[in-house]
């Protein structure tokens, strides 16, 4: 366990009338059911200061920030503003007691216009509003800061990362001296990221607000923050200063002392190099196009050859296009121009031509798009192979049996922890969803394989696991497209890259070409 | 008539067809108006038909017991209020789904207005009073057309009233902020079930209103026969109006317009078609309904909270 002196790491801040307030939690424990979310969790959060609270999916950072808004109610342990104990019951007591939270799925009120839903977030909101006046001091607040909103956009209109920054604007606007951050910069490019944690860390340099926020990204971490705070498994494992602190340290805090998982073996085979150009591509999207529900372009003529024994991976802050890219190959959306080709020959995501080009997927939010939750293990791993033998018999008839024998088998082999095969696939937890998932769809013999977000929201162990299973699939000689909102994930599996903005394809080089910052810079549109 | 001055002939269809839409529009626009608002909180409340009738003969009654016309409308309000609130407090109940308790209220009203409505079917009650609008003319027939009822002009100033009510009032935006994200609204501290029960009684009560105009202004008595829909339709026309107030009344007069092609036709004597013209807005309704469906600009400005939109 590390804990460096806290003291050390800033300037004492006295009491700020106005200013910034400490944030503490002593001894906090929640426990849900038989999970113990929450172990004796005593947090430290000076006035002043930008803190940083890492943990793995898990951890049990979401539950300590609910407890602090008055989310969940503490079994016991008691929450301090500027060292004296607060009784907080809901998120309202903790914003009239100016704890401002920005959590990972929008408040905001898409119908609504920005000024509509900064007014009326406003305790004191006027039962009639006179716009006219409202919007002067908006837009003087507006001026007040670093990045602004347009006031009469409806937030429905907003791009992910503007909703976010007004998400943040809206807690300034609102007063809020202590604010904590979900993940705040999951949907920011890097330079919109930057531009926030910049002015939030000014802020807080300044003694205006002490801001706790959660992250996986170290190099915000080290970046923009001055302490961190670590838990695992709902206990502190460590605590200290951002700066003297190594990244590895951190880690380790993060993860304990389970061996750091190596990358996946990449094998060069002849499928590679060289000798890909001439092959025949397994899969070529030929300027494809498509729309959203409001006839937006969500997808602006994306080119791209998939060959064997390759994984292409796709870059992008989430809501540029990828996940509607994904929906269009795996027959969920429309496509609105282009075509999509396998082996050459026109390819329509249906039944019968992904058994033909024996193309499989892993779509993100498995339980949304890949599994039908209530349905069994065993049934849901019948999906591709319930009207074929050996499941389906004579006259098409399925045999329950022998589907559950082939899922029997399946969740052997790929580890698949479950009550049974008849269980609704949907009380699997997370990592055990995706394996399942896996199992039905790498099990045979692979030719394209479609992956998007295959890790979020996993643990290491499942990360790696899963991780391998790809990296096997290319070696053996699959074409593998991965979209993937993690840059490490991408850099890691891909042999070419290319990066998604605004629902246009950028060039596509090989990984050794290029490096992170440059990919960073493409997904911010440059 | 027909062997009048064409010229005259298609003046007059003109005024009986602007007459007949202000007539005909009326009770759309109160039910339009009153589900505009039940649907801006985020519920559905598709009884208003129920309302609608039961407005109708609970008006006719009071009108006919106390000779005062107002009174009845006061009364047909008033039962619209407590339907409302039945329909919002039920829906507050766990897993309740709004439609199928809005198809009850429909039957359930519809049912309640027949049976005490029996005795009301032969008496004669005093009716609306309309403003000639007409008087400059000396035609006759444009004077009858332009015979305005004062409730039409009470809807278009409450549709205004509405309108400016949902922008610019700390209620208005409370209401939207339900009707789109009852999550944001629940952290901003709004109890979601107690507006979405105001608005369903505030909605009810105008369908009441609605009910009356059917009854105590045209067609002006009580049957069973009386609604023969309109309530259902003006669900309908609440979507194609995009859940504005003030392109309730466009779209209100358009279905008035609709209804009345048939009767004003008739006035200059093509009988031709009668029942065709007489289908018209069932025909608008079911275009509005396909054109609206394939409509994006709708499917981004409805409440995110309707049950029918998740």
């Amino acid at each position: 366990m590390t804990q460096a002196k806290l003291s050390d790491c800033m300037p004492q801040i006295g009491p700020h009338p106005g200013g910034a307030m400490s944030l503490e939690t002593r001894a906090m424990t929640k426990t849900f059911g038989a999970l113990r979310a929450l172990d004796d969790v005593s947090l430290n959060v000076r006035a002043g200061s930008f803190h940083a609270l890492l943990g793995e999916n898990g951890a049990g950072k979401s539950t300590l920030v609910k407890c602090i808004m008055g989310f969940h109610a503490a079994d016991s342990g008691a929450t301090l503003l500027d060292g004296a104990p607060v009784a907080i019951a809901s998120p309202r007591q903790a914003q009239m007691r100016g704890i401002g939270m920005v959590y990972q799925h929008f408040t905001l009120v898409p119908c609504l216009t920005t000024a509509e839903n900064l007014v009326i977030a406003r305790p004191d909101a006027p039962g009639i509003i006179y716009w006219r006046a409202e919007l002067q001091r908006l837009e003087a607040f507006m001026d007040r800061m670093p990045f602004r909103v347009r006031l009469d956009r409806h937030v429905a209109d907003l791009s992910a990362g503007e909703r976010q920054k007004l998400e943040i604007l809206k807690l300034l606007y609102l007063d809020q001296r202590v604010l904590i951050l979900d993940e705040p910069t999951s949907v920011m490019t890097p330079s919109e990221a930057d531009e926030v944690l910049t002015l939030l860390g000014g802020m807080a340099q300044r003694g205006e607000i002490t801001v706790l926020m959660i992250s996986h990204k170290f190099r915000e971490v080290k970046a923009f923050c001055d302490s961190f705070t670590v838990l695992r498994h709902g206990r502190v494992t460590g605590s200290g200063c951002a700066q003297d602190t190594s990244i590895d340290a951190m880690s380790r805090m993060m993860i304990g002392e389970t061996q750091l998982r190596a990358r996946a073996p990449r094998l060069t085979g002849e499928a590679s190099g060289t000798t890909r150009a001439a092959a025949q591509p397994r899969l070529t999207l030929d300027a494809v196009s498509a729309d959203d529900a409001t006839g937006r372009r969500v997808v602006d003529a994306v080119s791209l050859d998939l060959h064997a024994g390759e994984v292409v991976g796709i870059a992008g802050v989430s809501g540029n296009g990828q996940s509607a890219l994904v929906e269009v190959l795996a027959g969920q959306r429309a496509l609105s121009g282009g075509r999509v080709l396998a082996h050459g020959q026109p390819f329509a995501p249906r039944r019968a031509d992904l058994d033909r080009y024996k193309v499989f997927g892993l779509p993100e939010e498995p339980l949304r798009n890949a599994v039908v939750p209530r349905m069994s293990v065993a049934e849901n791993m019948a999906f591709r192979s319930f009207d074929k033998p050996p499941v389906a018999g004579r006259f098409g008839l399925i045999s329950p049996a022998r589907m559950r024998a082939v899922a029997a088998g399946l969740i052997r082999r790929y580890n698949v922890q479950t009550p049974s095969a008849d269980a609704p696939i949907e009380t699997l937890s997370g990592g055990n969803l995706q394996r399942a998932v896996l199992a039905r769809e790498l099990s045979g013999d692979v030719e394209v394989l479609i992956v998007a977000n295959p890790c979020f929201g996993l643990d290491f162990a499942s990360v790696a696991e899963i991780r391998a299973q790809i990296m096997e699939q290319r070696n053996r000689g699959a074409a593998v497209l991965l979209v993937s909102e993690d840059l490490d994930e991408v850099l890691e599996l891909s042999d070419r890259v290319a990066v998604m903005s605004a629902g246009k394809l950028g060039p596509v080089v090989a990984v050794e070409a290029t490096d992170r910052d440059r990919i960073g810079r493409e997904m911010g549109g440059h | 008539m027909t062997d009048a001055d064409p010229i005259a002939s298609l003046m007059i269809v003109f005024y009986a067809l602007i007459g007949g839409a202000i007539r005909v529009s009326t009770p759309f626009l109160f039910v339009a108006l009153g589900e505009c608002l039940t649907e801006k909180s985020g519920r559905i409340n598709l009884g208003l038909e129920g309302n609608l009738i039961l407005g109708a003969m609970i008006g006719y009654a009071v009108s006919y017991n106390s000779g005062s016309a107002w009174a009845g409308v006061l009364a047909a309000g008033g039962v619209g209020v407590v339907l409302g609130v039945a329909h919002g407090w039920i829906c507050k109940l766990p897993k309740v789904n709004d439609i199928a308790v809005g198809l009850a209220f429909m039957g359930l009203g519809t049912g309640l207005a027949f049976f005490f409505g029996k005795p009301y079917i032969q008496p004669s009650a005093p009716r609306l009073t309309s403003v000639p609008l007409g008087a400059w003319s000396d035609s006759p027939q444009v004077q009858q057309a332009l015979q305005v009822n004062p409730l039409f002009f009470i809807g278009i100033i409450l549709a205004v009233f509405l309108w400016w009510m949902l922008r610019s009032t700390r209620w208005g935006l409370v209401i939207r902020v339900t009707g789109d994200s009852a999550a944001s609204a629940k952290a901003m501290g709004v109890n979601v079930d107690g507006v979405r029960l105001l608005a369903t009684a505030a909605g009810g009560c105008l369908a009441g209103i609605g009910g009356a105009f059917l009854s105590l202004s045209y067609p002006g008595s009580w049957n069973e026969g009386l609604s023969s829909g309109q309530g259902l339709m003006a669900v309908a026309l609440v979507i194609f109006a995009r859940w504005n107030p003030l392109r309730c009344v466009l779209a209100a007069l358009l279905f008035g317009a609709a209804g009345a092609l048939g009767p004003s036709l008739q006035s200059i004597g093509v009988s031709f078609g009668y029942h065709f013209f007489n289908a018209a807005p069932y025909i608008v309704t079911l275009g509005i309904m396909i054109a609206s469906a394939r409509s994006r600009s709708a499917a981004v400005e409805a409440p995110r909270e309707l049950s029918i939109i998740k």
